[in-house]
């Protein structure tokens, strides 16, 4: 493993992408932030733009009108760059795969490296779900 | 003192600031973590950042001005390292001409154009929304910086060399020491959180509304280099406080380093005290506080040091 892999494994810069979620899961995610679970201590930081960002989290079905947003934001991630398909609607499109507006799941529309399901998913199920990245990235 | 003696000089200075100034934002971190009851980031997590940003792709937008757009980076990382370098030489007393102060105020401008000219070459909304605000910041906090450095070349007898600055305070003791001294080191302390882009002050990242501002198209290692500047900035910045106000680092005797790393810690602290310790501030309300009051204070500062106090 070369000095730049080990570098990316220690400091993934995450940047969170909502395809038309409850919010639930968003609101998860920013769970992962608080002094309780402080993801910083591995050096992830949330970031605001998707050129700055190592990970992709996704949340949400992807409805039909975020589809072409969705591959927008995967064209404009900078390289090498990991997508984590967040919640049961991202994964397989949840209670509303059924549904007239549904787009997805995310892994039609974007190679998707790591799933984590749930309604929502845990944050210590994220972080054992960006623990599969990290050795996923080797 | 050859050209190949100065060469030298800027790049050690420019290893060994990029490496204490990567070192001192990981102490700004952590701190800020551990005020809010968090672990925080291991040591070595700007070195990881860099290097990672190093190994990343380097996206070009396709509407950006591409010289200007990859130039910018690197015009912030030079004119640090160069105003580095002179604070260096005038510690050491191999160099000072006449006005170098004002030189050194003209180039920690330069972080901040950098940022401007990056920003507006890469064709983006936000980016201009950032820019906007960051040139407005920046017409902010140069006027009471302006004044801050008047009172320092007022009490050390109307000179602006830092040579003659640290020589005065070396006799007469710190100009800290003083009333005025003590108005212009506030000022010097706002207008450089200003400069650096900590929180009160960072409405021209502003993560949370326009993405990252100015820096929003920039990827890989172009981003890196403007981290970088600003951890060159953040060594070179309180240095040329401490040779203002509070009488330089003497780096000819050690007892002169460690008061030097004293002071500089002394510096960072009150850094990281407002960035805690303040939300952020509107434009409109920072441009009240550096064209108003500060400036006012500024002027207050000159008319005591021309009294003597």
């Amino acid at each position: 493993m070369n000095l730049k892999t080990k570098a990316l494994k220690k400091s993934l810069w995450v940047y969170h992408m909502s395809g038309g979620s409850c919010n639930n899961c968003d609101i998860e995610i920013l769970d992962c932030l608080t002094p309780r679970f402080d993801i910083e201590r591995f050096g992830m930081v949330l970031v605001g733009s998707p050129r700055h960002a190592d990970v992709l989290l996704c949340t949400g079905i992807v409805n039909k009108k975020c589809i072409e947003r969705v591959k927008e934001v995967y064209k404009q991630t900078a390289k090498p760059c990991v997508v984590v398909a967040i919640g049961a609607c991202a994964c397989s499109g949840g209670m509303f795969r059924d549904g007239y507006q549904m787009g997805g799941p995310l892994d039609k529309i974007i190679p998707v490296d790591v799933y984590i399901p749930g309604c929502p998913p845990k944050p210590e199920a994220m972080i054992a779900g960006i623990v599969k990245v990290l050795e996923k990235l080797k | 003192m050859s050209a190949l003696y100065i060469l030298f000089c800027f790049v050690l200075v420019f290893l060994s600031f990029s490496i204490s100034g990567m070192l001192a934002m990981w102490v700004d971190r952590k701190v800020t973590a551990r005020l809010q009851f968090r672990i925080g980031p291991p040591w070595y997590q700007n070195f990881a950042d860099f290097v990672k940003l190093y190994g990343k792709e380097v996206l070009i937008p396709e509407k950006a001005n591409t010289f200007m757009f990859i130039s910018a980076p690197f015009l912030g990382v030079i004119a640090t390292t160069i105003a580095g370098t002179i604070i260096l030489l005038v510690f050491t007393k191999q160099i000072s001409f006449p006005a170098d102060a004002i030189l050194i105020l003209y180039l920690l401008t330069i972080p901040s154009l950098a940022i401007i000219l990056g920003g507006s070459a890469s064709g983006n909304v936000l980016a201009s929304v950032g820019i906007s605000r960051e040139m407005k910041l920046l017409l902010g906090y140069e006027l009471p910086f302006a004044c801050g450095l008047v009172i320092s070349a007022v009490k050390s007898g109307a000179t602006t060399s830092l040579g003659n600055i640290l020589q005065f305070q070396q006799q007469n003791g710190m100009i800290l020491g003083s009333f005025s001294g003590i108005i212009g080191f506030v000022i010097g302390i706002l207008a450089l959180q200003g400069k650096l882009g900590l929180v009160p002050f960072d409405l021209a990242e502003a993560e949370g509304e326009l993405a990252g501002g100015a820096l929003i198209e920039y990827s890989g290692i172009l981003l890196g280099l403007f981290k970088l500047t600003r951890a060159i900035l953040l060594i070179t910045g309180p240095l040329f406080l401490i040779s203002l106000y509070m009488g330089g680092v003497n780096i000819h005797s050690p007892l002169g380093i460690i008061s030097g790393i004293l002071k500089y810690l002394v510096v960072l602290v009150l850094f990281i005290l407002i960035k805690n310790t303040n939300p952020r501030l509107r434009i409109d309300q920072t441009l009240r506080l550096f064209w108003g009051w500060l400036t006012l204070l500024g002027i207050v500062g000159i008319i005591l040091a021309i009294a003597g106090w």
